[in-house]
């Protein structure tokens, strides 16, 4: 008995041995960019020192949440608030239903949350308004995300960092096949992705020629906007209200990508978020992929890593390369118990020197114009270069649905993985813009 | 009673009231024991259900301070009435339901009968056969998730090394091959609460009447039929019960696999996503409810059968 025991008891110490090394040894390595100092850091701590706020940040997979903690320490450690960083959940839908919970029971639980960029609308009576605080630096932020996170003439969110949606594609691989520019349709994309797909199977049954976001979640929203706007297809709903969601362009481009399910794109597309595609991606197992600029750090040190490059998203026969908007705001609950110290956390965050260490480290799209600008930030952002970052910029219909947005895109996000898996978009688009009609009337 | 008149007077009050005065007392008793669950019961259930009822009239939205409260009356289950979504929800859910029982009672049957017998072992495999039970299910449900995986999933990779398929399949985003794959995971999972249940009904048939069967020299199978099947009927409906009703309110594995995607969803799911993800919570009572009456259907069909089976 007593040497069953003691055996037990060597091989429970060494996996909780190997547990730890291995623990320590996936822990991020130090960057070569460090937090910017903060600013003001003596008057904050005389004021509000030795307060805790709770900050519902970024990911937890990925550099985004060690960026969210690093800045966290740098910023506790000079003004004494003590910053508790409680990473959301990656689907953005379950972001969006974590927050209605926390507003919806009036919750004094989380100060500062991050806000995607069609949220400010329905969450407008929940938020503190920042002008008076943060008015000033706002006038540094693009002034077109400021008016989206402006509701009633309050400032319900200052803008944190920009989104838009890109084409990554394989540099080697182009070359292998003899392509000597990325596609610039979504007709040279699809051949081009056939001739690579069918080359590389013959090794690598798992290979695919594209891949974006599928399943049928927000996320599917944002890639569908882009195929039908730059085919020619409209926006879903225009600027006046009018939903223009059902027409040939958008009934041809979407025909066009259910032909690419089982073909050019795994069959399990229909089931992809952003970190799925960005997984088959930094594998080696696609061509092409469909994803925000985030992928682009994320995307270091994996098989990838030095043979990929990124460009704007191709385009239809009739239309332009167009880039859904995205980026994450940043909001003070109306019901937190810490207002003055959440807004000096949140006027780090969004101030120049802490926007060009995110641009920098976790390769976000800065919301300041001259950050954008910075030669370091252009250097580690291919896609801030003048010729991707210009790119004609479709946002979402949030301002028309406002606090019906969340339905309205369950809609159109769950029509369109209907079409996906194999619906004709001929029968499928009435009926979105049948119930958008009716939602936007209520 | 006119017996008891019958016979002398003074013993037959004396008798009538000491069996009423006990049984009152024994009813106060029961009373007295029963009330802490029945207040606890009323508050946790009663009351909620009571809640979803009223606000199954309103048209209360989940992020409310944006548009008043107001009585709707009947619209909500006018509109639930005309809800191609739910009924096709209820349909997914019932499907489910008639599977994974069905499956899981046979299976669950063949493993108490194992786990029953005399080896060496038995008491370790009774252990080590409710691992699956006892692994929470979104974490199992997300293990298999992960196993499942078109490209990188072990499933797909078995499959292709034993030459049985000769390419991926998608298991979860095929509709043809969603609704079985879900339900080999519930399947997987609850057959050891099954067998557990079903385990114990077996233990309680003596084994006198197997012994006594063989000197009849009757088959193992005629014994099973004759024997076992009849004097556990009771335990099978009990199991039939608990697993009917945890099938038709399945959540956790649906939702990790799915989400809200539109072609698998269940009662559950489009419940909480009227609630949640749109935020009406006055038509997403209405569902609640329908759920509700649609469970209590399957119950009173169960508890007849029971009754019937007891009455004989």
């Amino acid at each position: 008995m007593k040497h069953r025991s003691a055996g037990a008891v060597a091989v429970s110490a060494a996996i909780v041995a190997l547990a730890c090394v291995t623990a320590a040894w996936a822990q991020p390595r130090s960057s070569a960019i460090a937090p910017p100092k903060v600013p003001n850091a003596a008057a904050i701590k005389a004021k509000y020192g030795g307060q805790t706020i709770t900050f519902l940040g970024d990911n937890a997979v990925g550099k985004s949440h060690t960026r969210d903690l690093m800045l966290a320490s740098t910023f506790s450690k000079a003004t004494g608030i003590k910053v508790k960083v409680v990473p959301h959940p990656a689907d953005s839908s379950a972001a969006y239903a974590q927050l209605a919970r926390n507003f919806s029971s009036k919750s004094s639980s989380v100060d500062v949350m991050m806000l995607d960029v069609t949220w400010p609308g329905a969450f407008a009576p929940y938020l503190a308004d920042l002008k008076p605080a943060l008015g000033t630096q706002a006038k540094l932020h693009s002034q077109g995300i400021v008016q989206n996170d402006t509701v009633g003439g309050h400032l319900v969110a200052m803008p944190w960092f920009g989104d838009f949606g890109i084409l990554y594609y394989r540099t080697d691989l182009l070359k292998k096949y003899g392509f000597s520019a990325p596609p610039a349709t979504w007709s040279q994309l699809e051949s081009m992705a056939k001739t690579i797909q069918a080359g590389e199977q013959k090794t690598n049954p798992n290979f695919y020629g594209f891949v974006w976001q599928g399943n049928a979640y927000e996320g599917l929203t944002c890639d569908a906007l882009e195929w039908v706007a730059s085919s020619g297809g409209g926006t879903f709903v225009d600027g006046r209200g009018k939903v223009t969601i059902n027409n040939a362009n958008a009934i041809a481009i979407l025909n066009q990508v259910r032909s690419w399910v089982g073909t050019i794109a795994p069959r399990g597309v229909t089931s992809y978020g952003e970190e799925d595609a960005r997984n088959a991606f930094d594998s080696g197992n696609a061509a092409f992929m469909r994803n925000w600029p985030y992928a682009y750090a994320a995307s270091a040190g994996t098989p990838v890593d030095g043979k990929f490059d990124v460009t704007v998203l191709p385009h239809g026969s009739v239309g332009q390369s167009v880039g859904t908007v995205g980026g994450w705001q940043l909001g003070v609950s109306k019901y937190s118990k810490h207002q003055g110290a959440a807004t000096e956390w949140v006027r780090y965050l969004t101030s120049p020197g802490v926007e060009r260490f995110d641009a920098i480290y976790n390769t976000n799209v800065p919301t300041i114009p001259s950050v954008a600008q910075d030669k370091a930030v252009v250097a580690a952002n291919p896609y801030l270069k003048p010729e991707i970052a210009t790119v004609a910029r479709v946002t979402r219909p949030a301002a028309p649905l406002g606090v019906h947005y969340a339905q309205g895109s369950q809609i159109i996000y769950q029509g369109i993985n209907q079409i996906e898996n194999g619906a004709d978009a001929k029968s499928v688009l009435p009926s979105i813009a049948g119930q958008l009609q009716g939602l936007l009337k209520s | 009673m006119s017996t008891l008149e019958a016979s002398p007077p003074q013993t037959a009050p004396r008798v009538r009231n000491r069996s009423t005065r006990l049984q009152r007392m024994q009813t106060r008793l029961a009373w007295k024991m029963l009330a802490p669950a029945i207040v606890l019961v009323g508050l946790v259930a009663v009351y909620p259900l009571c809640e979803t009822i009223y606000q199954s009239f309103t048209n209360q939205q989940f992020l409310g301070g944006i548009s008043p409260t107001r009585w709707v009356g009947l619209a909500n289950y006018r509109h639930l009435i005309h809800d191609a979504v739910f009924a096709q929800s209820i349909w997914t859910t019932v499907k489910f339901s008639l599977i994974t029982v069905s499956f899981e009672l046979v299976l669950g049957m063949m493993v108490a009968l194992v786990v029953n017998s005399n080896f060496k072992g038995r008491g370790v495999m009774r252990a080590v056969m409710l691992i699956p039970w006892a692994i929470p299910t979104v974490i199992s449900a997300q293990m298999w998730k992960w196993m499942y995986d078109e490209v990188f999933g072990v499933v797909n990779d078995l499959l292709m090394r034993m030459h049985l398929i000769h390419h991926g399949v998608a298991w979860i985003s095929q509709p043809s091959t969603a609704l079985p794959s879900v339900c080999a995971v519930d399947i997987w999972k609850t057959t050891p609460f099954v067998a557990l249940l079903l385990l114990a009904g077996l233990q309680v048939i003596p084994t006198e009447l197997y012994e006594a069967a063989d000197v009849d020299g009757a088959s193992k199978l005629r014994q099973f039929r004759k024997i076992t099947l009849p004097l556990i009927m009771p335990t099978i409906l009990v199991a039939l019960i608990f697993r009917t009703l945890d099938a038709l309110r399945v959540f956790d594995v649906f939702y990790v696999f799915f989400g809200s995607r539109p072609d698998t969803q269940t009662m559950a799911i489009y419940n909480q996503n009227q609630i949640v993800a749109v935020g009406n919570v006055g038509y997403g009572s209405a569902v609640s409810v329908a759920i509700f009456l649609v469970i209590s259907l399957f119950v009173v069909i169960y508890i007849t059968a029971l009754r019937t089976r007891s009455d004989q």
